[in-house]
């Protein structure tokens, strides 16, 4: 961690790792795809719609982890102060936001053939749902606050009271849905799943874990030279 | 604790005098009911099903529209720079001034929303178990909108954001709130759902003035 | 409890403090305001901050009161309460009032000696000539009558530091005239005071401190 707080040596590792990261997100994205789209088998029930999974499910335990990286980064810049971890989490919640916004997109997709509605307000979507907005939100705070070391430490107040909500919400819209409703139309977890469909939804686990990681790369290295310019920027105005 | 409770009075008599208190945010609230039965039609029997989810989302709306009122006016005229001076930790600083929130707004909503349940044909025996829940949550609403205005409070137009950034933090509270006031609800199930409730705004307890302190404190840097 | 503020009968120095800032930096949205500030500052001595605009005077001042971070540096009030923050044992008057103008003059006051945890209020308002006010809303009162009751502050509860922000603006002379008075007897009890200004105070500084030279 200590070692690759200093930007300079993060962004030399970054470009030396980002070539490999890439190679192994697309294989790992034709291997999963192949297996998800080709060889796995249809659903009994659901036919060719249940390959909508291959993409949803993936995407939204990115949706999570990615928020958990963020607060994760976030904690880190309390305690050690160290600015890369401020940037980690700032261009985490961009890439995180896009996988949430998949999984609630093919959610809805999948939700027309199984449910025959657009929407349907099942209890994994709405926390999805909310995850969105605490992504939003999150956002929201990096825009609005010009300074960007203000925005900083405000912005990791608004992600860790986030994180800590997100399983509350979890439990509370479980709660809710039972509710007023029985339980979930499909359960895609637990060992219930056949193993010629969970393999290629781990590879797409994989997969989408190293794009997540070579994206956030990218952007780290992008929000490095961003902030390097301004401070050129100020030089050259002048100290006054 | 002598000091906090001095705060707290200021604060209270500062919402008394310049109104934009509980008065202004119960006509709000007011507003917000009225416009169901005219949104949805004057159905009784479908005003009745959808009454305790209706007061929870005015109280919800109403509290969080008073929110910026938390920090706003002690930021800009540097009381607050003043209060990080004060023999107490700046934490307890922001609790008490979510305390004194609640107190002056949300408590007198939460016992107020159930008595005018009425208006959208709340049925009688839920009016107990609701004024139960609102006024256990509403604590709860103070201490997290807390957050969302200290996060905000540097910002000229920071009101939306508190929407967005506080409202995905109200989910729980409303959910169990909804759920230990629903009609013909088993007592077991009220219970629990109170129980929960009180575990929300116990973390909340925690949490909102850590999370309020700190991002006022990066304010006055 | 509280110890009477009439200079003589009681006095800060029950050990030796002094205030110690070395290598300070300060830096607002990316930019350098000063660097490499040094002072020191003992019991009895008033300092006077000068400098043009935006060289930090007012940044200097938030920095010592723990309001600001610095970005290199330390301070530290040697001698002084270990448990507490210089900024607990300082008051700070700056720009920005700090008063309620829904409040009257007597309760701004109130609040703050019960916050601050002690003082006189109505020695406090005296020493401003404000007790023919005290009733009124603050929000009636005239910008240096506003002045001397954020002023007033001073005397609620006894702190070793002062950091006072131009505190003349907005002043007569009479209200000159009785803040050089208060300042006098901080000064003789052993306390402390930086001031930022270019005006006169009605005695002259023990130390100069100009940020212009100094960044």
């Amino acid at each position: 961690m200590q070692y690759l707080a200093n930007p300079t040596r993060f962004l030399k590792i970054a470009n030396a790792v980002l070539p490999y990261v890439w190679a192994i997100t697309i294989g790992l994205f034709a291997i999963g795809l192949y297996g998800g789209l080709v060889t796995s088998p249809q659903d009994y029930q659901q036919g060719e719609t249940v390959r909508i999974m291959y993409v949803h499910v993936p995407a939204a335990w990115m949706a999570l982890f990615v928020y958990s990286v963020m607060a994760l980064a976030s904690a880190v810049a309390v305690i050690f102060r160290h600015p890369l971890a401020d940037v980690a989490a700032k261009t985490a919640a961009p890439i995180g936001a896009v996988f949430c916004f998949l999984a609630l997109a093919t959610g809805s997709l999948w939700g027309k053939p199984m449910w025959g509605a657009w929407w349907v307000w099942d209890a994994r979507l709405t926390s999805m749902f909310v995850l969105m907005l605490l992504y939003i939100g999150y956002m929201a705070i990096w825009a609005a606050i010009e300074d960007p070391h203000r925005a900083a430490m405000v912005a990791r107040v608004v992600a860790l009271v986030g994180f800590i909500n997100v399983p509350i919400v979890k439990f509370s819209v479980d709660w809710w849905n039972s509710l007023h409703q029985p339980a979930s139309v499909f359960r895609m977890d637990g060992p219930t799943i056949h193993g010629s469909m969970l393999w290629p939804l781990l590879v797409m686990g994989l997969a989408y874990s190293f794009l997540f990681l070579a994206l956030h790369l990218v952007s780290i290295r992008a929000e490095v030279a961003a902030r390097k310019i301004r401070q050129i920027h100020i030089a050259e105005i002048g100290e006054r | 604790m002598k000091l906090l409770l001095a705060l707290i009075r200021r604060d209270l008599a500062l919402s008394l005098r310049q109104g934009g208190g509980a008065g202004t945010a119960l006509g709000f609230f007011l507003a917000v009911v009225v416009l169901l039965p005219i949104g949805i039609g004057p159905d009784q029997a479908l005003l009745a099903r959808i009454a305790p989810g209706a007061l929870w989302i005015s109280l919800l709306l109403s509290v969080l529209l008073s929110a910026d009122r938390i920090f706003q006016q002690d930021y800009e005229d540097g009381s607050l720079d003043i209060m990080t001076m004060g023999p107490v930790p700046f934490e307890l600083v922001a609790l008490a001034k979510a305390a004194a929130h609640w107190l002056s707004t949300s408590l007198p909503l939460a016992i107020a929303a159930p008595l005018l349940g009425f208006l959208v044909n709340l049925e009688p025996q839920a009016i107990l178990p609701l004024a139960a829940s609102m006024v256990l949550g509403s604590a709860a609403l103070s201490l997290l909108a807390a957050v969302g205005a200290a996060v905000t409070v540097g910002l000229r137009r920071g009101g939306l954001l508190v929407s967005i950034l506080v409202l995905p933090l109200y989910v729980p509270v409303m959910i169990f709130g909804l759920s230990a006031s629903q009609p013909g609800a088993a007592p077991g199930l009220t219970t629990a759902s109170l129980l929960i409730l009180a575990a929300i705004t116990l973390v909340s307890l925690v949490v909102s003035p850590l999370a309020s302190a700190a991002a006022l404190r990066s304010y006055l840097k | 409890m509280m110890p009477a503020l009439d200079a003589g009968i009681f006095h800060y120095a029950t050990r030796v403090m002094e205030l110690n800032a070395k290598e300070l930096a300060c830096e607002r949205g990316g930019r350098i305001v000063f660097r490499n500030v040094a002072l020191s500052l003992k019991p009895g001595q008033l300092m006077q901050l000068t400098g043009p605009n935006g060289s930090g005077k007012s940044s200097l001042l938030r920095l010592i009161a723990g309001l600001n971070e610095a970005q290199a540096g330390v301070i530290a009030l040697e001698g002084g309460d270990a448990e507490l923050t210089i900024g607990q044992q300082a008051h700070y008057i700056a720009h920005q009032e700090a008063v309620k103008t829904a409040l009257t003059v007597h309760e701004n006051l109130a609040f703050w000696r019960d916050f601050m945890g002690g003082g006189d209020v109505e020695e406090a308002l005296a020493a401003f000539d404000l007790t023919r006010l005290s009733s009124y809303p603050a929000g009636l009162l005239s910008a240096g009558q506003k002045r001397r009751l954020a002023l007033a502050r001073l005397l609620l509860a006894p702190r070793v530091l002062w950091l006072l922000d131009e505190p003349t603006v907005g002043l007569d002379t009479a209200s000159l005239a009785r803040l050089a008075k208060v300042m006098a007897a901080q000064l003789d009890r052993g306390g402390m005071i930086i001031a930022a200004t270019h005006v006169p105070l009605g005695r002259e500084p023990d130390l100069r401190l100009d940020l212009g030279v100094a960044a």
